[in-house]
């Protein structure tokens, strides 16, 4: 079969009937500005699924005792609210982002591949439905963490494992299309004079994710087959007794998750470089250091991972090397971080929606790193291993960070998908609400941390308490205040204002030279970029 | 339009290539983990196979306490305990110790000891030249065995190591072994 006249005529096809009509239109299409809303919307349920899932949780620990759900049932919403924030809300976020804004910055007309682009999206879907499906079975879904450790995914798993392994391999394999797709386009598809050091920096971020991702989900997809064979069919990779070892799950888990952490806040930190400038006004600060600096900071992802076991019983030596190679990630991040700040330094500030959420990043984004970084503290880490001050860490980087950034790009974008200028007023709401509400839910679960209440448990202490109250109450708020969220983007897709084609007065970029909402096809020709 | 897809199918293929590398790369890591483990002595494993005791100087100015653990695999009908919890010994001095085990169900079982070290840097200077680790053990329904160990330390243990913990984990291997359980558990 001959590719290229393939190819050629999908294109031509397209040309002539625009966007097809009804259920078809998305079940079939190669465009990457409907994937990208498919990508959207699918992660914005997940969203809420893991979330409503985060709500079971934290009613059951508004008090001590248990009052709800069983500690199996706990188990596995822990384990699948984190999976699905993880792979059905974070990451998939980012990869519709991609598809919407790549090809517009770059001045491409569409994703280099884009039938594989179709089937990345659509067999993502399937994932979730066989991961949530699990959940409804005998014995239960996944009940042993998102990092499904050795031997409680070998040993002591639910027969549903199997489940959960495949939905994993299909992820696996919907991100590496999507990250190959990306870079292909990248590389390939840049108009003339799109030089590499003119890439906005979200285009840059996105192609060392698109990396990261295709050296470390392979490795993934080899340690939960490693976990299915072991419990299936006989084999002893984790398996101290057929000669195997559990610690050595970990070290591969680990492999894959460092580098994992990375890919969901490197594009974060190209939004959030995007949108500081819009809104002070000026240019970026430092574009070259900030490459150099995401750079850096993928390179090393790939040196720290046994920061994760440091309990395991490491050499000194080890723990030291991975002590010092964890805290090296704070210089290349806080290059960034000094970097939008010095964008901001004598700008003419203006405070919109996605500008608000862009701030909150910065320092709720800081202050993660900092917990970070007294977690990488071997001796100290011995204490907070395993507490409520983890729980508290990786929320501060993936909620007020990677999903702040997403919420920040969405409005950012908003009136050029859409159109129609979403309403500021309830915009703000939804900023407010969440801002407070977030810093309510997890800046107190450092001090649980602190104190001693482990993570993943049902049932606490008598002492804990008062602030698992507090934190509970901020749950159901940030869980409510998303729903703001929703009726914005609902609101702003049925009507509202005419968006110009350049909204925001500082904007820099190719997407903001094509009209809003951006036609189904752009950039047919090429733009020349100087 | 003909060099654009050109150039897209061979990047695709060098990063589908990439992504199945990495694959691999993942099943490598198993057996990457066992030798730097093993060269670098950390993990807390000694060695499977019986040392031989000779030419060993005794370092009578140095004191080590072994401590010893036993574990069984949870759900594992057997009795399983050192017959001593703690001994001091030299570097160098070729010592026997002992672990009781007990088949407390009413089937013939096999079962395999595993065992660890810590801390782990120890492990490269634990020798055991006889171990009941280095066999399977078969016991019939009811039956007991007193199972036996010899080791010496090495006199090279570094000197910030002053205790070792042995641990054994007992595991049912009775279902991997299969047929030839009669046979081993009548002897």
């Amino acid at each position: 079969m001959s590719t290229t006249t393939h190819d050629t005529a999908a294109v031509h096809d397209d040309h002539h009937h625009g966007a097809p009509k009804g259920i078809m239109r998305w079940l079939l299409t190669t465009n990457h500005k409907d994937i990208g809303s498919l990508y959207l919307w699918f992660s914005f349920i997940m969203f809420l699924t893991g979330g409503a899932m985060a709500m079971v949780i934290r009613a059951e620990l508004f008090q001590p005792g248990l009052q709800l759900v069983e500690p199996n049932f706990f188990n596995q919403m822990t384990t699948v609210h984190g999976l699905i924030m993880v792979f059905g809300a974070v990451m998939p976020a980012f990869t519709g982002l991609a598809n919407w804004l790549i090809p517009m910055m770059i001045g491409a007309p569409d994703m280099a591949l884009p039938r594989m682009n179709n089937w990345s999206f659509w067999i993502l879907p399937f994932a979730f439905a066989i991961l949530l499906s699990s959940l409804f079975m005998e014995g239960g879904g996944p009940n042993f963490g998102w990092t499904f450790y050795a031997p409680l995914s070998t040993t002591y798993s639910p027969d549903s494992t199997a489940l959960f392994v495949f939905s994993v391999h299909i992820m696996g394999i919907s991100s590496i299309m999507g990250a190959i797709n990306v870079i292909v386009t990248i590389v390939n598809m840049r108009a003339p004079g799109m030089t590499w050091m003119k890439l906005p920096l979200f285009v840059w971020t996105w192609l060392i994710t698109a990396f990261l991702l295709i050296a470390v989900m392979p490795v993934l997809a080899g340690a939960v087959t490693m976990v299915l064979t072991d419990k299936f069919f006989g084999t002893s990779f984790f398996d101290a007794a057929g000669g195997g070892d559990p610690v050595m799950f970990q070290h591969i888990f680990w492999f894959f998750g460092h580098p994992e952490v990375y890919i969901m806040i490197l594009p974060s930190f190209g939004i959030i470089s995007a949108i500081i400038p819009a809104f002070s006004r000026k240019k970026l600060f430092g574009y070259s250091s900030m490459v150099y600096a995401t750079a850096s900071i993928a390179i090393l992802s790939f040196l720290v991972w046994a920061h994760h076991m440091f309990t395991t019983g490491m050499p000194v030596f080890a723990e030291l090397f991975f002590m010092y190679c964890t805290m090296l990630i704070a210089v290349p991040t806080g290059v960034k971080v000094f970097n939008w700040v010095a964008t901001m330094w004598r700008g003419s500030m203006t405070f919109e929606t996605p500008m608000l959420f862009a701030l909150a990043f910065i320092i709720l984004f800081t202050i993660g790193g900092f917990s970070g970084l007294m977690l990488a503290i071997t001796p100290a880490d011995f204490q907070y291993h395993d507490t409520y001050f983890v729980v508290a860490h990786f929320h501060y980087v993936l909620v007020t960070g990677a999903v702040f950034s997403i919420m920040a790009a969405a409005y950012y974008w908003l009136p050029k998908w859409t159109g129609h200028m979403y309403s500021e007023t309830l915009g703000k709401w939804h900023f407010w609400c969440s801002v407070i509400s977030v810093n309510v839910l997890f800046f107190p679960m450092h001090f649980l941390g602190l104190a001693g209440m482990p993570r993943r448990i049902p049932d606490y202490a008598i002492q804990f308490a008062d602030i698992n109250q507090i934190v509970s109450i901020g749950g159901f708020a940030f869980g409510l205040s998303q729903l703001i969220f929703l009726a914005v983007v609902i609101k702003c897709i049925k009507g509202g204002e005419k968006a110009p084609d350049k909204p925001w007065e500082g904007a820099e970029g190719l997407e903001w030279t094509i009209p809003s909402p951006a036609p189904y096809h752009s950039f047919t020709t090429p733009p020349e970029v100087k | 339009m003909s060099q654009p897809t050109k150039s897209n199918r061979k990047l695709l293929t060098m990063l589908t290539l990439g992504a199945v590398g990495m694959f691999g790369f993942g099943f490598a890591l198993v057996p990457l983990y066992d030798v730097l483990c093993d060269t670098l002595g950390i993990n807390g494993k000694t060695q499977n196979t019986a040392s031989t005791y000779e030419a060993v100087i005794v370092d009578k100015s140095r004191t080590v306490t072994i401590e010893f653990v036993a574990q069984i695999q949870p759900g594992m009908p057997w009795e399983f305990s050192p017959t001593v919890n703690r001994i001091q010994v030299h570097p160098g001095e070729l010592t026997h110790a002992k672990f009781h085990a007990k088949n407390l169900s009413a089937n013939n079982t096999i079962g395999q000891a595993i065992p660890s070290v810590s801390p782990g840097q120890g492990a490269a200077y634990f020798n055991k030249t006889e171990c009941f680790c280095f066999n399977q053990q078969p016991l019939a329904a009811s039956a007991s065995a007193e199972l036996p160990l010899i080791f010496y330390v090495d006199p090279d243990l570094p000197e910030s190591i002053n205790t070792l913990t042995l641990s054994y984990t007992l595991y049912d291997i009775t279902a991997k072994v299969g047929s030839g359980l009669k046979q081993g558990a009548a002897k």
